[in-house]
């Protein structure tokens, strides 16, 4: 297509080389990824707690730190892709809870093979994720705006349907009809390595992050989502599809929500409506920490893992240095900022040096 | 332009397709066992038989409830049950704010109600309004927690349960069985009721008591940090968790964590009976939600067909009530269908 096909070779200008020919030590070009001033900050939030709490370096808090990763990592992979495309997505945490109350309900309701409810699941779910974008891309109102009502409007639906469906605020349990067992195998496994206990979660995050990577550097639907969030007209006057990698986007954060969701029903095997309410942030926060720019066209999906890393380590942390719980938040919050501060400070050292 | 519109065509048969499977799907890939199907068809005792002739009275409740919490929601049941009986038409709004729980009472005040429930987890954000009510001439109840705020408000009773003295009554159970050191999570930082319940627990035990605040809204999150504190603090023996939800989440944390924890509990819920039954919970506190929405519309109701008023100027409470295995027979069912 127009948008990535090479340019014109322009004739080299005389008196020396095409700068763009010019060859980059891979150290600089290491220097130049987005997410090296997350890695340093979760190497000093590792070092720290290493020294401040005895039990964080066992190998099996390594699993517990990973699977609380993973719970958020999963979400901020795609929510990381949104914001490089220059979007947010508030409904992201309450569609997580949307995504397992249908699954659960639909086979419950249907007494159907809990596979079908998850594949019903899946659909609905993208379709909620259709609708964020196909509106944003048709009303030309802020996503902020658009996703905000979406959030609100799932928050009561979870509610208001699970009580109309179920009679109560959660879901009758699922747990002894068919398809549950190997449901639960996809999504909600764990694996026991000698002293360590992996669960699934950490599996599918991996495969998420290795994905949206693919997808970002070495796809052509990469390139769009860079322009797109860089700068939107300019990337429509060369030809990139706007709308259609926005809803594509939307569509990706709606299938993370959808992993998570089914992962939330097959552990627990009930799910309480109420819940995912105020995730969407912690989702954003890792995004951010891990590199992306909240104004877009800029982050990495490697970052957001990072990032969800750093949160996972800090909230963790905290719990293994048995410092008082009534501080818990302040300290979540001052890792956090520390943390993203050193973020900045590498990576303006590093753009200063290149 | 003809060919976006046969492409569009081409997607929306594919997507009615995949509509078709997917519904072919769910009416061949039934379950045998579980769901729906093997529901028990719930007596239904409460919504047979006639009303109360006693003329149509309104009463509104307004809690601190948070959204889609399964036990506000077995209080309301009970208060339905108890309006349904009494002729009574039943309004319910709740906010966990106490500033907006105060409007919420001032706009049943404006609605002009026979009769005012409501709940004191937030006596000074709320104490103006109930006493505003009061002025009003409409009688107030007050339900679950903040008994002792109750009658200098001037409200007819207060029914709900002493959260130290529930909590005192775990701690004693727990003396009785034994233990050492005991985990006390608290999944709702700041709430005064929830430290309560904790402070009363180590009031009473004889062992050791920490707590653990972990953010209830987020069901992994609790789970991955009760696990962790397994993990660090291995001579902890008992946990208590002060919600049904988060009994389930610690069973799945102990398992993570390699730990042989025993878990107790506040509340009920069809999870906690099921794991009750499997010996997975040791035992659970009820406070009886159902108990307090029901006696409170019932005594308002009471009060204004036959004058009468419950408690003598005193609590009255719903609770704690210890519940075992050896219970579950008979809770399976009243949980199931949202009562107990």
């Amino acid at each position: 297509m127009t948008a990535t096909a090479p340019a014109p070779r322009t004739p080299v200008p005389q008196g020396g080389p095409d700068e763009r020919l010019v060859h980059t030590s891979p150290l600089r070009k290491l220097m130049g990824r987005p997410e090296l001033g997350s890695v340093v900050g979760a190497v000093a939030v590792f070092l720290f707690f290493s020294i401040a709490a005895d039990s964080f370096l066992r190998a099996s808090s390594f699993g517990t730190v990973l699977y609380a990763a993973s719970t958020i990592g999963i979400m901020a992979v795609p929510v990381a892709l949104l914001m490089i495309g220059g979007e947010f997505d508030l409904s992201a945490g309450v569609m997580v809870t949307s995504s397992a109350l249908i699954s659960s309900m639909f086979s419950y309701q249907m007494t159907a093979n809990v596979w079908v409810g998850v594949l019903v699941s899946l659909l609905v779910t993208l379709l909620l994720g259709v609708f964020n974008g196909f509106v944003l891309t048709r009303t030309k109102l802020p996503s902020f705006i658009i996703t905000l009502g979406t959030f609100l409007m799932l928050t009561g639906l979870n509610l208001g349907l699970t009580k109309l469906i179920s009679g109560t605020v959660s879901t009758k349990s699922i747990g002894d009809m068919e398809g549950f067992e190997s449901a639960k195998a996809v999504f909600a496994s764990q694996l026991t390595l000698g002293p360590v206990s992996l669960k699934i979660t950490i599996l599918w995050w991996f495969v998420l992050i290795a994905l949206a990577t693919w997808i970002l550097l070495r796809t052509r639907a990469g390139n769009w989502i860079f322009a797109v969030g860089g700068e939107k007209d300019a990337a429509r006057a060369t030809g990139v599809p706007v709308n259609k990698t926005r809803i594509g986007l939307y569509m990706g954060v709606a299938f993370a929500a959808w992993v998570s969701g089914q992962h939330l029903l097959f552990s627990y095997d009930v799910v309480q409506s109420g819940e995912g309410v105020g995730n969407e942030l912690t989702y954003i926060i890792a995004a951010v920490i891990g590199g992306c720019l909240i104004t877009g066209g800029y982050g990495s999906a490697v970052g957001s893992a990072v990032g969800a890393f750093i949160f996972g380590m800090t909230s963790k942390g905290i719990v293994y240095a048995e410092w008082n719980p009534d501080w818990f938040k302040f300290f979540l919050g001052a890792m956090l900022l520390l943390a993203t501060l050193l973020n900045a400070w590498v990576r303006k050292r590093a753009e200063a040096r290149s | 332009m003809r060919t976006t519109r046969t492409a569009r065509t081409t997607r929306t048969a594919a997507f009615l397709a995949t509509t078709c499977a997917l519904t072919a799907l769910a009416l061949t890939g039934c379950s045998g066992s579980g769901g729906k199907g093997a529901e028990e068809k719930p007596a239904r005792g409460e919504s047979g038989g006639q009303a109360a002739g006693t003329p149509r009275m309104k009463v509104a409740m307004i809690t601190h409830s948070g959204e889609g919490d399964t036990f506000w929601d077995i209080v309301q049941n009970g208060a339905k049950a108890a309006a349904a009986k009494d002729n009574v038409e039943f309004l319910y709004s709740a906010h966990k704010e106490g500033r907006e729980q105060a409007q919420l009472i001032e706009a049943a005040i404006d609605q002009k109600v026979h009769g005012i429930v409501v709940t004191l987890a937030k006596p000074e954000a709320v104490g103006a309004a109930v006493r505003k009510a009061v002025a009003a001439g409409i009688p107030v109840v007050t339900v679950n927690s903040g008994g002792r705020y109750s009658q200098g408000l001037g409200a007819l009773a207060h029914i709900g349960q002493d959260e130290t003295v529930a909590g005192e009554g775990v701690g004693e159970e727990l003396n009785t069985r034994g233990r050492r050191k005991a985990l006390c999570v608290i999944h709702e930082q700041g709430n005064v009721s929830l430290e309560e319940r904790c402070a009363g627990v180590k009031k009473a035990f004889e062992g050791v008591v920490e707590n653990l605040g972990v953010e209830g809204t987020n069901m992994p999150a609790t789970t991955s940090s009760i696990e962790a504190k397994l993990q660090t603090a291995k001579d902890i023996v008992v946990v208590v968790t002060l919600g049904a939800p988060f009994a389930d989440a610690t069973v799945k944390a102990k398992s993570g964590s390699g730990s042989t924890a025993e878990v107790v509990t506040f509340d009920l819920n069809a999870a906690v009976v099921k794991s009750l039954k499997s010996k997975e919970i040791g035992f659970a506190v009820d406070q009886q939600p159902y108990l307090q929405g029901y006696l409170a519309v019932d005594g308002l109701w009471l009060n204004r067909t036959n004058g009468n008023v419950l408690g003598g100027g005193r609590p009255v409470l719903t609770g704690p009530a210890v519940v075992t295995a050896q219970d579950v027979p008979a809770l399976e069912k009243y949980t199931a269908r949202g009562t107990r």
